[in-house]
C-alpha cells in the first residue's frame, strides 16, 4: 500500500514538475489555509484557464494526510453585459475523498484578479447602463468545465460600495456545483443609484453550502403513544382538585338557583303578610281615590 | 385549572365543529355540486341487440374505458376505467354473455359479465416481446365444450377458453419474430389458419389444430418487396396487404396452405397514385384504399383479379361490414357535404343498391366524422333499418337513426387539458334572464317546508318537496353574475382542441368551440389544444364588454410546430380572432400588465430563443418598453437537467424585422450533476394568488414574516436510478432533493435533501409555503413533507415604535439582489395513501385558512386542513399553542372519511384539481377532471359571511311578528289595565 502511495506521488510530482513553479507556490499556500471564506484582495496571479480538463497541474497528494485529499483548484470567469467571458480570479481548495466514496470541498479560498483599466472601463459602463455583470464557475471541480458553466449574474449597481463588495455562495454537492449565488452581501435597494466605487479593490465573502438532510419523519409507536398517555394519565391524576376546581360548573347554577329561591322565599314571606295587613290599605287607597279627584 | 377545562372545552367544541364542516349531510348531495361521468373517444363497439330487453352498445376508448352504453339514451349502463398503461387493444363479446378486453399490448384478457359490468374472469397471459396484438373470438369454433378465444400478443399465441379464462393451449412464435396478422377459421373445421409475416417480408401460414395446438401444416413464402400497413381480407382464403413502398397491392392467396402472390400496381387501377393506405379492413370480397385523398373500392375477383368499382372523393369514414339478412353485406359510410353529413349503407355485392341514405344537420364545432360503426335491426315493416354511431372530431360519439341523431355524448370532455374560469354577464335592466318565480305566498310555504324539515316534522313527502325546491332553488342555473359570486364558467380545452364553457350551478354546457387554424392549410387543419390564459378581464367596462381568453394550439405533436392562438369571446363563445403565428410556442408567459383596454400582456417563448409580445399593438409595445429592464423569465431543461434564468436583451431587429420580438440573454444557471440528479417536478405558486398578511404572529407574540414572493421556484430531483417505479430500487441507492429557488438570480433559497426516498412527487405551492407528497423506502410509506420559509430580512420591523415613527421597510421596494436572510421550517409526516394531484383552496381575499385538496389514488378528492401540515407542531404543545390551533404532532396525517369532498362519487381518472376564488370570502370552487368532470363549493371555515341555504326567513319572521303582536297585546292590556286602575 505504502509503495503504491509512493509512487502515485511519484508520478504525480513527476507530472506536475513538468508544469512549471506555479503550483509549487501554491503548496506553500496550503500551510495557512484555515481561514475559510477570508477575503484576500490579492495580486493579480497568473491563472491558466487553458490548464488541461483532466489532470490539473494543481492535484497533488499529501503525505500526512490518511485520507485522499487533493488540492485543487479553479477560476472564477467574469464578463462585462455581454461580453466574453475571461478569468476573474481563481479558488483554491482541498478535496476531501472519503472512504465511502463521498467527496467534499474543504478549505475553499479565493483570489481575486484586480481589474485592469480596460476592465474597470467596461465595469464603468456597465454602471452607467445598469447592466449585467456575470460570473461563472465549472460545474465540476475536479475536471472542469465539467458538464456546463453555472452562471450567475447581478446588475452592477449593486456592487459598489467603498471598494466593490462581492457576497459568493456556492452550492455543491460532492464535487459538482450545482449554483452560486452573486450579489451583494447587504440589499440592494430598487431604484438603483449610480454610484462609481472609491476603490477598485474586491471585497469578496465566499460560503460553500451543501444542501441539508431532511429530518426523519419521527415515528411514534403505539407503546411511545400509549405510554406518554399513561404518563398524562398519572401526571394529572395526582393532583389534587379543589372542590370548587371540579365542580364549579354545578356549583354556580346550583347557588344562583338557591339565591333566587330564597330571595322569592324572602318575597313571598314579606308578600304573605304584606297581602294580610295590605288589604285595608288598597281598600283606603281605594276609598281615597275618589276623594282624590 | 378552570381556565384550562374551558380551553379543552372551546378545543373540543371547536375540532368536532371543524371536523363536521368539511362533510355533507345526505339530503345536501347534488345542491352545490355536480358530477359528470364520460368515457372518452371511442375505438372500438360492439352492438349487442339480438335479444330483446335492454339494446346495448359496448365500447372500448382511448382513456382505457371499456364501458356499456344504453343504445336509447346513451346512458352508461357500467364502465370499467382501467389503469392509465393498461391500453385497450380490442373488445368482443363471446358466449353472448361476456364482454372480451385484451389490454396491456396484449397480456390481460378480461370477461366481464354483459348485463351489470361485473368482472367473470381475468387471465394473464404470457408475453415475452413487444409486438402487435389480436383479439379473435370465432363463432361458432368449439372444442370439447370450450369455446376457445385466440389471443395473438407479445409472441405468443394463446387459445383461452371463454368459459372461465382458462388457457387451453399457447403456442411460441418469439423464437422466429412471427407476427400474426390474421386467424381465419373455415366453417364447420377444427383447423384454423394463422396468417402472418416473418420479419415483414416473409408471408407465413400456420395450420393450427383448434383442440391441440399443434401445428398440423405449414406454408411460407417470401416476398422480396416486403410489406406494410394494414391488412385487409377479402374472404376466407384472400388476404390484400401493401407492399413496402406503398405502390402495389399483394393479393396473398393460401388456399390449402398454398401461399399465391398476385401483385397489382396501384398505378394501373388510378391515375393519380401516390401513397397508399388501406381502410376500414373488413369489408369481404371489397377493399377499400386510400390515395391521394380519394377513396377507391377496389373489388377482388375470384381468381385474385383487382378492379375499382367505385370512387369517393373528399374525407370519407367508413364503418366495417355488417351481415344482412340473405347472405348479404353492407357497409357504412359518412361523408361531409356543407353542415350536413350523408349516411349511407351500401351492400358490398351491389354498390348502386343503397339500402339507406339520410343527411343530417351537424354542428359546425363537431368538425368531421372520424368513425362509424352499424348496426341492424329489423323495423315494425319488417325491412332492415340501420342505426349508425358515429366518432366526431371533437371526439363527440352520437348515434344516429332515421335520420336524427337520437343522442349524443360530449366525449371530449373526458380528456380536458386545461382549465379556467370566467365570470357570467352582470345582469342587466329589461335583459333580466329569469323573472321572479315565486309569489309571495309560493315563498312563505317554501319556508314553511323549509322550517318543518329542520324542526324534525317533515313527512317522507315533505322531504321530497324540500329537496326539490332545494335543487331548483334560487336561480342557481342563471346565466348572470350573482351577488355571491356562486355562478361563473368554467372554461376547458379538450386535447381535442375544444372549447367548452360549463356553468357551475348544473354543470351544463353553456357553448362549446372547435378551434381551427386560420389558414386552414393541409398541414394544420386542426390544431391541438395545449393552454388557456386570461386574455382580458374587463372590470372598467364590465357592463359593455366581454371578456376574453387565449386558446394556444399547436399543429402536431412536435414543440417546434407552428402554433396557433386563438382569442375567444367568453360570454358568447364566439372567435373573436385568431392567427397563425409563424414561430413555435414553448412557454406563455402572462405579464402582469394590462394595457387600456385590459387586454392581458403575454410573452411566448420559441425554439429559437426569442420572445414575442402579444398582443401586437404600439400601446402594449410602449408599456413593455417601460418594464423591459424588470422583466426575466427561466426554462428548465429536464431531459439536461439544467435551469436557465433569462432577461431581455433587445428587439430582434437585426434578424427580423418584427418589433415585437426580442432576443434574450442568460443570466444563471443552476446545473444539475447528471449522475445523481433528475429533475421530475417543477412547480411555481399560482400567480393570480391572494396573500391576506405577511406576518404571521406566533404564540409567544412574536412576528414572523413570510417570504412571499412571486418568483420562487420549487424544483424536485431524484437520483436517475430511482426515476423508475417506486420499489425498483434500493434506499441506498436513491435520494430526493427538493430545492426553492429565485427565478431572478438563480440562488438557492433552500435545498433538502431526502435520502432513501423516491419519487413521483406532487407538490403544491402557495404563500410561503410548499407541501409534496413522496416515498419514503426506508420507511415503506408514503410521506408528506411541508416547507415554510420566512423572511428574516424584516424581522426588525417588529418594532412598534419604528411602526409609528414610519422608520420601518415595509414600504420599501423588494429587488431580488439583495441578499436574502431565510429561515425555512420543515416537518414531514406519513401519508397512508398515493396521490394523484394536490391542490389548494384558493379564496378572494385569502383570509379564509387554506385546505389541501389531495386527489387519492381510489379517484376522489380528500381536504386536509393546513393545520396539519404546519411545521410548528410539536408533540407536546404548550397552552398558548394549543389555544392558537395548533394540533398535536402525530407521525401520520389522519384521513377523516367525512372529510371527502367528493363523499360518494369517484371522479374516475383523476388528473387535475382546478380552486377559483368567488365574491364571498369563506367559499371557493373547486373543479376536478380526468375522465370524469366534478365540481363543488367548498367553505373551509365554514360560511362564516353568510347565511346558510337552510336559513328559515319564515321562522325569524314569524317570531318577529308574533314578538311584534305581542308587544302590541301587552302594551294595550297594560293600557286598559291601568286606566281601569285609574277610574277606579
Amino acid at each position: 500500500m505504502s509503495n503504491l502511495t509512493v509512487l502515485l506521488f511519484l508520478s504525480t510530482l513527476l507530472f506536475s514538475s513538468s508544469f512549471a513553479f506555479q503550483s509549487d507556490e501554491l503548496l506553500l499556500d496550503d500551510e495557512e489555509f484555515g481561514l475559510e471564506g477570508g477575503s484576500h484582495p490579492r495580486s493579480p496571479e497568473p491563472v491558466t484557464s487553458d490548464s488541461p480538463p483532466k489532470q490539473t497541474p494543481s492535484i497533488r497528494r499529501r503525505y500526512s494526510d490518511p485520507d485522499l485529499d487533493s488540492k485543487i483548484q479553479f477560476t472564477l470567469e467574469h464578463a462585462f453585459g455581454d461580453s466574453d467571458f475571461s478569468p476573474a480570479g481563481t479558488f483554491s481548495a482541498r478535496l476531501k475523498t472519503w472512504s465511502h466514496g463521498g467527496q467534499t470541498l474543504t478549505k475553499l479560498r479565493f483570489s481575486r484578479n484586480e481589474f485592469s483599466d480596460e476592465e474597470k472601463y467596461a465595469f464603468q459602463t456597465l454602471l452607467k447602463g445598469d447592466d449585467f455583470y456575470r460570473i461563472r464557475l465549472p460545474s465540476n471541480v475536479v475536471n472542469p468545465p465539467g458538464r456546463e458553466y453555472v452562471i450567475a449574474s447581478v446588475r452592477a449597481r449593486c456592487l459598489p460600495r467603498d471598494g466593490l463588495d462581492e457576497h459568493i455562495v456556492i452550492h455543491m454537492d460532492g464535487a459538482n456545483i450545482l449554483a452560486v449565488s452573486y450579489g451583494s452581501p447587504g440589499a440592494c435597494p430598487y431604484p438603483r443609484q449610480l454610484k462609481l466605487p472609491a476603490k477598485w479593490t474586491f471585497n469578496s465573502h465566499t460560503i460553500l453550502k451543501s444542501g441539508e438532510q431532511a429530518p426523519r419523519t419521527p415515528i411514534f409507536t403505539e407503546e411511545i403513544l400509549g405510554s406518554s398517555e399513561n404518563k398524562e394519565g398519572e401526571a394529572e391524576a395526582p393532583v389534587e382538585r379543589s372542590f370548587w376546581a371540579k365542580y364549579w360548573m354545578y356549583l354556580i347554577p346550583l347557588g344562583l338557583i338557591v339565591m333566587n329561591a330564597v330571595t322569592q322565599a324572602s318575597n313571598m314571606a314579606e308578600e304573605q303578610p304584606a297581602g294580610s295587613q295590605g288589604q285595608a290599605p288598597a281598600a283606603i287607597q281605594r276609598g281615597s281615590a275618589p276623594r282624590r279627584r | 385549572m378552570a381556565m384550562a377545562v374551558r380551553v379543552y372545552l372551546l378545543l373540543f367544541v371547536f375540532l368536532s365543529s371543524a371536523i363536521v364542516s368539511f362533510s355533507l349531510y345526505e339530503d345536501q348531495v347534488g345542491l352545490m355540486d355536480w358530477h359528470q361521468r364520460y368515457i372518452g373517444k371511442v375505438k372500438h363497439a360492439v352492438f349487442h341487440t339480438q335479444k330483446t330487453g335492454r339494446k346495448r352498445v359496448i365500447v372500448s376508448t382511448e382513456e382505457n374505458v371499456v364501458a356499456s352504453l344504453d343504445l336509447r339514451r346513451g346512458e352508461i349502463f357500467w364502465r370499467h376505467v382501467l389503469g392509465t398503461k393498461d391500453a385497450i387493444d380490442g373488445v368482443d363479446i363471446a358466449l353472448g354473455k361476456y364482454v372480451i378486453t385484451l389490454s396491456s399490448q396484449g397480456s390481460m384478457l378480461r370477461a366481464w359479465n354483459l348485463p351489470d359490468g361485473q368482472m367473470v374472469w381475468e387471465t394473464s397471459l404470457h408475453s415475452a416481446q413487444q409486438s402487435k396484438s389480436l383479439l379473435s373470438v370465432p363463432i361458432n369454433l368449439k372444442v370439447d365444450k370450450d369455446y376457445p378465444i385466440l389471443v395473438f400478443g407479445g409472441g405468443y399465441l394463446h387459445a383461452v377458453s371463454a368459459v372461465d379464462g382458462e388457457v387451453l393451449w399457447k403456442k411460441d412464435f418469439t423464437a422466429e419474430g412471427f407476427e400474426v396478422q390474421r386467424v381465419l377459421q373455415p366453417p364447420e373445421s377444427s383447423i384454423i389458419y394463422v396468417l402472418g409475416f416473418l420479419h415483414s417480408s416473409e408471408a407465413v401460414v400456420y395450420q393450427i389444430d383448434s383442440k391441440t395446438g399443434e401445428v398440423v401444416a405449414q406454408k411460407s413464402m417470401v416476398f422480396p418487396g416486403g410489406f406494410s400497413g394494414e391488412i385487409s381480407s377479402v374472404s376466407s382464403d384472400k388476404v390484400v396487404v401493401l407492399d413496402s413502398t406503398r405502390s402495389i397491392l399483394v393479393t396473398i392467396g393460401f388456399l390449402d396452405g398454398d401461399i399465391s402472390f398476385q401483385k397489382t400496381r396501384i398505378s394501373e387501377l388510378v391515375e393519380d397514385s401516390g401513397n397508399a393506405e388501406i381502410l376500414s379492413p373488413l369489408l369481404s370480397n371489397m377493399l377499400a384504399v386510400k390515395v391521394n385523398k380519394r377513396t377507391i373500392f377496389v373489388r377482388v375477383g375470384g381468381n385474385g383479379k383487382l378492379e375499382v368499382v367505385d370512387s369517393l372523393s373528399d374525407e370519407t369514414a367508413m364503418s366495417d361490414s355488417l351481415p344482412v339478412a340473405d347472405d348479404q353485406v353492407a357497409f357504412a359510410s359518412v361523408h361531409h357535404e356543407g353542415s350536413k353529413i350523408h349516411l349511407m349503407v351500401k351492400l358490398v355485392d351491389d354498390l348502386d343498391n343503397v339500402l339507406l341514405r339520410e343527411s343530417i344537420q351537424m354542428d359546425q364545432h363537431r368538425g368531421r366524422v372520424h368513425k362509424v360503426f352499424i348496426n341492424n335491426y329489423i323495423k315494425t315493416d319488417r325491412s332492415n333499418g340501420f342505426r349508425a354511431l358515429i366518432v366526431m372530431e371533437d371526439h363527440s360519439l352520437l348515434l344516429l337513426q332515421q335520420g336524427a341523431i337520437v343522442w349524443s355524448r360530449e366525449e371530449g370532455l373526458a380528456s380536458v387539458t386545461d382549465v379556467t374560469t370566467a365570470e357570467l354577464p352582470v345582469e342587466k335592466d329589461g335583459v333580466s334572464v329569469a323573472k321572479v318565480e315565486h309569489t309571495l305566498v309560493d315563498w312563505l310555504k317554501g319556508h314553511m317546508l323549509k322550517l318543518k324539515g329542520s324542526l324534525l316534522l317533515a313527512s317522507p313527502e315533505d322531504v321530497v318537496a324540500i329537496q326539490e325546491m332545494r335543487m331548483k332553488s334560487s336561480g342557481r342555473n342563471k346565466l348572470t353574475r350573482d351577488h355571491n359570486g356562486f355562478r361563473k364558467l368554467f372554461i376547458a380545452l379538450t386535447r381535442a382542441g375544444k372549447l367548452f364553457a360549463l356553468h357551475t350551478g348544473d354543470g351544463r354546457i353553456v357553448w362549446s368551440m372547435l378551434l381551427t387554424s386560420p389558414s386552414n392549410s393541409e398541414a394544420c387543419a386542426r390544431p391541438s389544444g395545449i393552454s388557456l390564459y386570461q386574455w382580458q378581464v374587463p372590470h372598467h367596462h364590465a357592463m359593455d364588454e366581454n371578456p376574453s381568453v387565449l386558446v394556444v394550439g399547436r399543429c402536431g405533436s412536435d414543440s417546434s410546430a407552428p402554433a396557433v392562438l386563438s382569442f375567444v369571446d367568453v360570454y358568447t363563445g364566439k372567435e373573436i380572432s385568431s392567427s397563425d403565428i409563424a414561430h413555435s410556442v414553448v412557454q406563455v408567459m402572462p405579464l402582469p400588465f394590462t394595457d387600456s383596454t385590459e387586454q392581458r400582456l403575454h410573452l411566448i417563448a420559441d425554439t429559437d430563443g426569442h420572445v414575442h409580445l402579444y398582443p401586437k399593438t404600439s400601446e402594449a409595445l410602449s408599456i413593455f418598453q417601460r418594464e423591459f429592464q424588470n422583466v426575466y423569465w427561466y426554462t428548465v431543461e429536464g431531459d439536461d437537467g439544467i435551469i436557465r434564468g433569462h432577461a431581455m436583451k433587445s428587439s430582434c431587429a437585426g434578424e427580423t424585422a418584427d418589433e415585437y420580438c426580442f432576443t434574450t440573454r442568460e443570466l444563471w444557471t443552476v446545473v444539475f450533476p447528471s449522475e445523481s440528479e433528475k429533475i421530475i417536478s417543477t412547480l411555481t405558486r399560482k400567480p393570480n394568488e391572494v396573500v391576506h398578511t405577511q406576518a404571521k404572529v406566533s404564540t409567544d407574540q412574536d412576528v414572523l414574516y413570510k417570504y412571499v414572493s412571486r418568483n420562487l421556484l420549487f424544483v424536485a430531483t431524484v437520483s436517475p436510478k430511482g426515476a423508475g417505479e417506486i420499489g425498483s430500487v434500493t434506499p441506498e441507492e436513491s435520494a430526493l432533493v427538493v430545492y426553492l429557488i429565485d427565478t431572478i438570480t438563480g440562488r438557492i433559497l433552500h435545498r433538502l435533501s431526502h435520502q432513501g426516498c423516491q419519487g413521483p412527487v406532487h407538490a403544491v405551492f402557495s404563500e410561503n409555503w410548499v407541501v409534496y407528497h413522496y416515498f419514503n423506502l426506508r420507511a415503506h410509506k408514503y410521506e408528506v413533507t411541508v416547507v415554510e420559509i420566512y423572511d428574516q430580512s424584516r424581522a426588525e420591523n417588529k418594532n412598534v415604535w419604528k411602526l409609528i415613527l414610519g422608520k420601518h421597510n415595509l414600504t420599501a421596494p423588494i429587488s431580488s439582489y439583495s441578499r436574502p436572510e431565510m429561515l425555512t421550517k420543515s416537518q414531514s409526516y406519513f401519508f397512508s395513501q398515493s396521490v394523484k394531484t394536490i391542490a389548494v383552496t384558493s379564496t378572494a381575499k385569502g383570509i379564509t385558512s387554506k385546505q389541501l385538496l389531495i386527489g387519492t389514488m381510489g379517484d376522489q378528492i380528500l381536504a386536509l386542513d393546513k393545520r396539519f401540515v404546519d411545521p410548528r407542531r410539536t408533540l407536546n404543545p404548550s397552552q398558548a399553542e394549543k389555544e392558537e390551533g395548533i394540533i398535536p404532532l402525530t407521525d401520520s396525517l389522519p384521513i377523516i372519511p367525512q372529510s371527502y369532498i367528493t363523499h360518494s362519487l369517484k371522479v374516475e381518472g383523476l388528473r387535475g384539481i382546478v380552486t377559483a376564488p368567488s365574491k364571498l370570502e369563506s367559499t371557493t370552487h373547486v373543479f376536478a377532471y380526468g375522465v370524469d368532470l366534478f365540481y363543488t363549493r367548498l367553505a373551509p371555515s365554514k360560511t362564516y359571511d353568510s347565511l346558510t341555504d337552510d336559513f328559515s326567513y319564515a321562522l325569524l319572521l314569524i317570531t318577529i311578528v308574533a314578538l311584534v303582536a305581542a308587544i302590541y297585546i301587552t302594551w294595550v292590556l297594560s293600557e286598559k289595565k291601568e286606566l281601569s286602575e285609574k277610574w277606579r
